[in-house]
C-alpha cells in the first residue's frame, strides 16, 4: 500500500511524517474495529452464523498455511488437504482413543504436521513446479486411501469415520459451545495470523520471498535455501495442521471422505481469490470458499457446479490477482485521484 | 508366469487409456506452458456429443468426424474467450480459470446427460485378439490409434513449418513475434489440437469405461502422472509414461501382498515421485537450462 | 323464586354455553399441535444429497424427492396442508452435510430432516440431530447402524442393509456351490466393505470359502484386472457389490475372457437398463441378485399399477429423467414414506409425533415396492425394509424366485 512505500522511501519532510502517521493510524484503527466486530459476533448473531464464521476464520487459516508455501515461498502444492486432514485426525485419535483434552491436541496436530511437512518438503526440493504439483497431489490421493485402510482402522476408524466431542466451554462463562468454539478459533486465528504477518517481514521472510522470486541469485547471496524451503513446507503445513484439528472441532467428526483432492483444489481457489501473497487475502479466500457453493447452490442444485465455475470465471477476469490485488489496485487508483 | 503375463497385458490395455489421455495433457502443455486440469472433462465432453450425434441417427464416422472438428473449434475458442484474458495474469489465476471450466463442463454434462453410464460403439469391435484372452480388438485398435496419433504429431511438428511455427511460439514468444508469427493464433491451434487429440481419447476410453460425466477423473489422474513420469517435453515420453503407469499400478495391485490391494494408487504414484527424484523432468523430458 | 321461563332456560344455556366454549377450544386447539416449520398451510422439510463433486452420480435421490413433492403439492398437499421441500447440495462431504443441516435446522427451521444420503454425511449428522431432537428419517444409505432406537432415538433407517444383503448372498451360495471358491468385489468405502463383512458373518466359519478380496476406487478407469485375477487365481463365485459403472465393466470382462462363474449381483448395481444393457445381455445371462424394488426397464411390470403410477409421475415431473437410473425409484420411495407418516400424524405435527408415527409403521407399501414387501417398524425396530427376493436373468429379463428372504442383522 502506498503507506508503506512511503515509509521505506527517503527521510521524508515533516507534513509528511504526519501524513504517513495519520495513514498508519486509519490503518491500525481499521483493523481494530474489525477486530472488536468479529469479537462481538457471535453474541449478536445466530448460532449457525456464529458456525459458518468459525469455519470461515478455519479455512482462512488453512490458506493461509498454503499461502506461505506457494504465496511467498513459490512451491506449488496441491496437497494441503493432507495436511488438514492429517492435523483434524490427529485431534480426532487423540480425543477419541487416548482422551486428550482438546486444548491439547491443537499443538499436537500442529507439531505431527510440521514434522510430516517437513519430511515431505525434503525430497520436494528436487522438484520443480508442475512435478511438484504431481508430488502434492499425489499426497492428497493417498491420504483418503491410507484413512481408509483396514489395518489403521482401529486408529482411525476408518471408512466410518471418528466423532469428535465439541469442546465445553469453561463454566464460569456465560457463553454456549458454539461461541465458545468461535473465541477459541478467533484467538488461535489472531495469534497465527500476527506470526504469519511477523515471519514475512523478518529476515527470514525476506529469505523467503527471495527464494520465490530469484532462487538462484537468493542462493548466490547465501541463502541456505533447501534448509528455506524445507522449513517453510513445515510451517505451512502446521498452519494447515492446526486449521484441520479446529475443523475437527468445529464439525465434531472425520472421516476420509472429508479430506478429499477437492478439498485441496479448494484451497488452492481460496488462495488465488484471496490474493497471492497476502496473508489478510487468505481470510477472504476462506470467505469466498464456504459461501460462493452456497450461492450457486441456491441459484440452481442442478447446475449449481456450472454456476460456480461461472462466478470463478468472473472473478478471475476482473480480479485477476485476487482481492488482495484488487484493493491495491484501487488504493492506488484513489491515490492517484486525489493527486491529480 | 501366466498370471504376471495376463496382468501387464491388462496394464498396457489400462495404459492404453492413460497414453491417450497423458498425449492431450502434453499437447496442451507444448503449446501454452502449462497444463490444463479440464483436458479430461472436454474430452467428456466431446465424447458426449458424439454420443448423442449416433443416437440421433448419424453413423460412427460421420460422428467422429464431426466430433473431432466440432471439438477442435470449441477448443479455439476457448483459449480466445477464456484463456486470452487471463493470459497476462499470474499462473495460479489460470488454473484456477481452468479449474472453472472443469467445474461448468463437468456440471453442464450431468445436467444434459444423466448419470447413468452409456455405452460408445467401437469400431474395432470387441473380440479378443488372436484368439486368446489376454487382450481384445479394441485395446488392441486404442494403441494402434495412440501410437498412430503419436507419429503424425511428430510429423507436424518436426517436418512442418507450421509445426516449427507453435513449437517457436510456445518456447520463446518475444522472439517468435519477431520473427513474424502470429503467437496468438499458434495458441489458439495449441489448444483446438489439444482438443481433438481429446475428443479422440475420450471416443476411444468410453467404449472400455462406459460413458458417463465422472468417467474422466480418474484418467485424467493416471495421464497427468503418466505424462509427467515420461516428461512433459517428450510426446513419446508420455505415451511410454502413460502404458508404465498403467502396467506398475497393476502389478502393484496383484503382487504386493497385504498393502497393494487397497493403496496401489499411492503406490503407483510413491513410485512416480521416487522416479522423479532421480529424473526431475521425467524419464525422457529435457532438463531445460536457463540463463540467471 | 324466579320463573323457569323459556327465556331464563335460553339465557341460562347461553351462558353455559358461553363458559364452556373456551374450554372446549382449549381442547380443539391442543389437538392441532405444531412443531417448527408447521403452519395451518405448510409443512418445512429438509433434505441433504450429492448434486455435485464425485458422488454426483447420486443426484437422481435428492432430485426425484424434489419432484415427488412437487407432485404431492399438485395433488393438495398433506392433509391440506403444501409441503416446502428444502433441499441442499453437500457434494458428499460431511462438513458440508454438516454445515447445511445446521441451517436447515437452525436457520430454516425445519420440522425434520427426509433422506439425507450417504453414510459419512449422516454419520456426521448423527449425533446432533439426536442431541438436537430432530427427526433424521429415513436415510438413504443401507448401513446397518442406523436401526439403534435406544441410543439414537431421533434416526430412521430405511433399506435392507448391506451386511443383510451379503449374508443373504452367503446363504445362497451354501445352498448351491458350498465347495466353491469366492471372489468379492467391493468398493473401498462404507458400503461396499459393509457388503463384505455381511457375507463373511453369513460364511460363519466357512468364511475361508473367500480367496480374493478386490476393492477399487470410484476413480479408478477399470476393474478389469481385478476380474482377470480372479479367474487367475480360480474363483468360480463371484459376489460383485459394485455400483453399475463397474458391474457392468466386470460383467463384459467376465464374459470376454471366458469366465462364468456364480455370478452375484447386488441391488446397487442389478438394474436392467443401467447395468445389464451396457455390460451386454448375452454376457448376463445367469447371474443372480436380489431386489426389493421394481426394476423399469423391465417389461414384466408394463401391466402393474404401482408401476405405472411410478411411470406417470416420471413423465410429468421428471420427463427428461432416464427412468433406468436407480436413483429416480430409490428418491420417489423415500418421499413416499415421509408422506405416509405425514398423513399419520394428522394435524399433530411436532417432531415428537412425527417419530412416534414413523415407528409405528405396519405393512406399508408405495407403487415401487415389490410385491409382498412392506415397512413395518416398531418402537424397538427402527428398519423400515428388511426382506427382498431373489432373481435369475435369463438373458432378456429378471425372474424372481424363492420366498422373501431377510437377512436378520442388527
Amino acid at each position: 500500500m502506498t503507506a508503506v512505500r512511503e515509509e521505506q522511501a527517503a527521510v521524508p519532510s515533516a507534513p509528511a511524517t504526519g501524513m504517513i502517521r495519520r495513514r498508519l493510524n486509519l490503518r491500525y484503527l481499521g483493523l481494530i474495529i474489525v477486530i472488536l466486530a468479529a469479537a462481538a459476533l457471535p453474541l449478536a448473531a445466530s448460532s449457525f452464523v456464529t458456525f459458518q464464521v468459525t469455519e470461515v476464520m478455519i479455512y482462512g487459516l488453512a490458506i493461509l498455511g498454503l499461502n506461505l508455501l506457494t504465496g511467498f515461498n513459490g512451491q506449488f502444492s496441491l496437497g494441503h488437504s493432507a495436511f488438514y486432514g492429517i492435523g483434524a485426525y490427529t485431534t480426532a485419535i487423540l480425543m477419541h482413543n487416548y482422551d486428550v483434552a482438546y486444548y491439547w491436541t491443537i499443538p499436537a496436530a500442529g507439531g505431527v504436521c510440521f514434522v510430516i511437512g517437513f519430511l515431505f518438503g525434503l525430497p520436494a526440493l528436487r522438484l520443480q513446479n508442475l512435478y511438484l504439483a504431481l508430488a502434492t497431489f499425489a499426497l492428497a490421493n493417498a491420504m483418503p486411501q491410507i484413512l481408509k485402510f483396514h489395518a489403521l482402522e482401529s486408529w482411525t476408524g476408518g471408512v466410518q469415520g471418528l466423532s469428535v466431542d465439541q469442546p465445553d466451554p469453561p463454566g464460569f462463562l456465560p457463553i454456549d459451545s458454539d461461541q465458545w468454539l468461535y473465541y477459541l478459533t478467533f484467538g488461535v486465528i489472531l495469534v497465527m495470523f500476527v506470526a504469519a504477518a511477523c515471519l514475512i517481514r523478518s529476515r527470514s521472510g525476506r529469505a523467503i520471498m527471495a527464494i520465490r522470486d530469484h532462487p538462484i541469485a537468493a542462493t548466490a547471496m547465501g541463502i541456505n535455501s533447501s534448509l528455506y524451503k524445507t522449513l517453510t513446507f513445515g510451517v505451512s503445513a502446521f498452519y494447515t495442521g492446526v486449521a484441520g484439528a479446529l475443523g475437527a472441532l468445529a464439525v465434531a467428526f472425520v472421516a476420509p471422505d472429508s479430506f478429499t483432492i477437492f478439498l485441496s483444489i479448494s484451497f488452492l481457489v481460496g488462495l488465488v481469490i484471496g490474493g497471492v501473497g497476502s496473508i489478510p487475502g487468505s481470510l477472504f479466500g476462506g470467505l469466498f470458499v464456504l459461501y460462493v457453493p452456497n450461492i450457486a447452490n441456491s441459484l440452481s442444485t442442478g447446475l449449481a457446479g456450472a454456476i460456480y465455475g461461472v462466478i470463478l470465471l468472473i472473478v478471475i477476469f476482473v480480479m485477476p490477482s485476487g482481492a488482495a490485488g484488487f484493493v491495491r489496485f484501487a488504493a492506488g487508483w484513489l491515490a492517484r485521484l486525489r493527486q491529480s | 508366469m501366466e498370471l504376471l503375463l495376463q496382468q501387464v497385458m491388462a496394464g498396457l490395455a489400462n495404459g492404453a487409456i492413460y497414453a491417450c489421455m497423458a498425449l492431450a495433457v502434453v499437447m496442451i502443455f507444448q503449446a501454452i506452458d502449462h497444463l490444463n486440469f479440464a483436458q479430461g472433462e472436454m474430452a467428456m465432453f466431446s465424447t458426449f456429443i458424439a454420443w448423442q450425434l449416433i443416437a440421433w441417427g448419424f453413423p460412427f464416422w460421420v460422428a467422429f468426424v464431426l466430433t473431432v472438428a466440432f471439438s477442435f473449434v470449441a477448443g479455439v475458442l476457448i483459449d480466445r474467450v477464456l484463456f486470452r484474458p487471463v493470459q497476462n495474469a499470474p499462473i495460479l489465476s489460470q488454473i484456477v480459470a481452468f479449474i472453472a471450466l472443469f467445474s461448468i463442463l463437468n456440471s453442464s454434462a450431468g445436467q444434459i446427460w444423466d448419470y447413468t453410464i452409456k455405452s460408445f460403439p467401437t469400431p474395432f469391435g470387441h473380440e479378443p485378439l488372436f484368439g486368446g484372452t489376454l487382450i481384445d480388438t479394441h485395446e488392441a485398435g486404442m494403441i494402434g490409434v495412440t501410437l498412430a496419433m503419436l507419429g503424425l504429431l511428430y510429423l507436424f511438428f518436426r517436418g512442418t513449418r507450421l509445426g516449427l511455427a507453435m513449437r517457436a511460439a510456445a518456447a520463446n514468444p518475444e522472439s517468435a513475434r519477431l520473427v513474424g508469427i502470429r503467437v496468438g493464433w499458434m495458441t489458439a491451434l495449441g489448444w483446438g489440437m489439444a482438443a481433438a487429440i481429446g475428443a479422440v481419447a475420450g471416443m476411444l476410453i468410453a467404449p472400455i469405461v462406459f460413458l458417463d460425466p465422472n468417467m474422466m477423473l480418474g484418467v485424467l489422474l493416471y495421464g497427468f502422472a503418466g505424462a509427467v513420469l515420461g516428461g512433459l517435453t517428450s510426446p513419446g515420453g508420455a505415451v511410454a509414461g502413460g502404458f508404465a503407469v498403467g502396467v506398475i499400478e497393476n502389478l502393484a495391485g496383484t503382487f504386493i501382498p497385504y498393502i497393494g490391494r487397497e493403496l496401489k494408487l499411492t503406490i503407483a504414484l510413491v513410485l512416480i515421485v521416487i522416479v522423479l527424484m532421480f529424473r526431475p523432468s521425467g524419464v525422457f523430458g529435457r532438463r531445460v537450462v536457463s540463463r540467471v | 323464586m324466579k320463573q323457569i321461563t323459556r327465556r331464563s332456560i335460553l339465557k341460562a344455556g347461553t351462558g353455559a354455553l358461553a363458559f364452556a366454549t373456551p374450554l372446549l377450544s382449549v381442547r380443539i386447539a391442543r389437538a392441532k399441535d405444531y412443531g417448527p416449520g408447521v403452519t395451518d398451510k405448510e409443512i418445512k422439510l429438509g433434505n441433504t444429497g450429492p448434486y455435485s463433486g464425485p458422488a454426483s452420480s447420486y443426484s437422481a435421490v435428492p432430485k426425484s424427492q424434489v419432484a415427488y413433492w412437487k407432485m404431492i403439492n399438485d395433488q393438495g398437499g398433506i392433509n391440506g396442508r403444501m409441503i416446502n421441500f428444502i433441499s441442499y447440495d453437500d457434494g458428499y462431504t460431511p462438513p458440508k452435510t454438516v454445515e447445511m443441516v445446521r441451517k436447515l435446522v437452525e436457520e430454516d427451521q425445519v420440522l425434520l430432516v427426509a433422506s439425507p444420503l450417504g453414510t459419512p454425511t449422516n454419520s456426521a449428522i448423527w449425533h446432533y440431530m439426536n442431541q438436537k431432537k430432530v427427526p433424521q428419517l429415513f436415510v438413504a444409505t443401507g448401513a446397518t447402524k442406523w436401526d439403534d432406537p435406544k441410543g439414537h432415538p431421533w434416526t430412521i433407517g430405511w433399506q435392507p442393509n448391506y451386511q443383510s444383503e451379503g449374508r443373504i448372498y452367503a446363504t445362497y451360495i451354501l445352498k448351491e456351490k458350498p465347495t466353491g471358491k469366492i471372489g468379492v468385489l467391493y468398493q473401498n468405502d462404507d458400503f461396499g466393505k459393509d457388503y463384505l463383512k455381511g457375507v463373511k458373518d453369513g460364511l460363519g466359519d466357512k468364511a475361508s470359502m473367500i480367496i480374493v478380496e478386490a476393492t477399487y476406487e470410484t476413480t479408478d478407469p477399470t476393474v478389469d484386472s481385478q476380474v482377470v485375477d480372479m479367474k487367475a487365481k480360480g474363483v468360480d463365485v463371484f459376489v460383485n457389490t459394485a455400483i453399475p459403472k463397474f458391474a457392468a465393466q466386470a460383467i463384459r470382462k467376465a464374459a470376454e475372457i471366458g469366465w462364468k462363474p456364480l455370478h452375484i449381483l447386488s441391488s446397487i448395481g442389478n438394474s436392467v437398463g443401467a447395468t445389464l444393457k451396457p455390460a451386454g445381455f448375452e454376457n448376463a445371462k445367469d447371474i443372480v441378485s436380489d431386489f426389493y424394488l421394481k426394476d423399469p426397464s423391465d417389461p414384466k411390470w408394463k401391466d402393474d399399477a404401482g408401476f405405472k403410477t411410478w411411470v406417470a409421475f416420471m413423465d410429468k415431473y421428471m420427463p427428461d429423467a432416464d427412468k433406468s437410473d436407480a436413483g429416480n425409484i430409490a428418491g420417489s420411495s423415500l418421499a413416499a414414506m415421509t408422506a405416509q407418516v405425514l398423513k399419520q400424524c394428522g394435524d399433530e405435527l411436532t417432531r415428537e409425533n412425527v417419530m412416534k408415527q414413523a415407528a409405528n409403521l405396519h405393512d406399508v407399501t408405495v407403487p415401487m415396492l415389490l410385491p409382498g414387501i412392506t415397512a413395518n417398524t416398531s418402537p424397538t425396530d427402527f428398519a423400515p425394509l428388511k426382506e427382498v427376493q431373489m432373481g435369475k436373468f435369463d438373458g432378456t429379463r429378471w425372474n424372481l424366485f424363492g420366498d422373501l428372504l431377510k437377512g436378520a442383522v442388527g
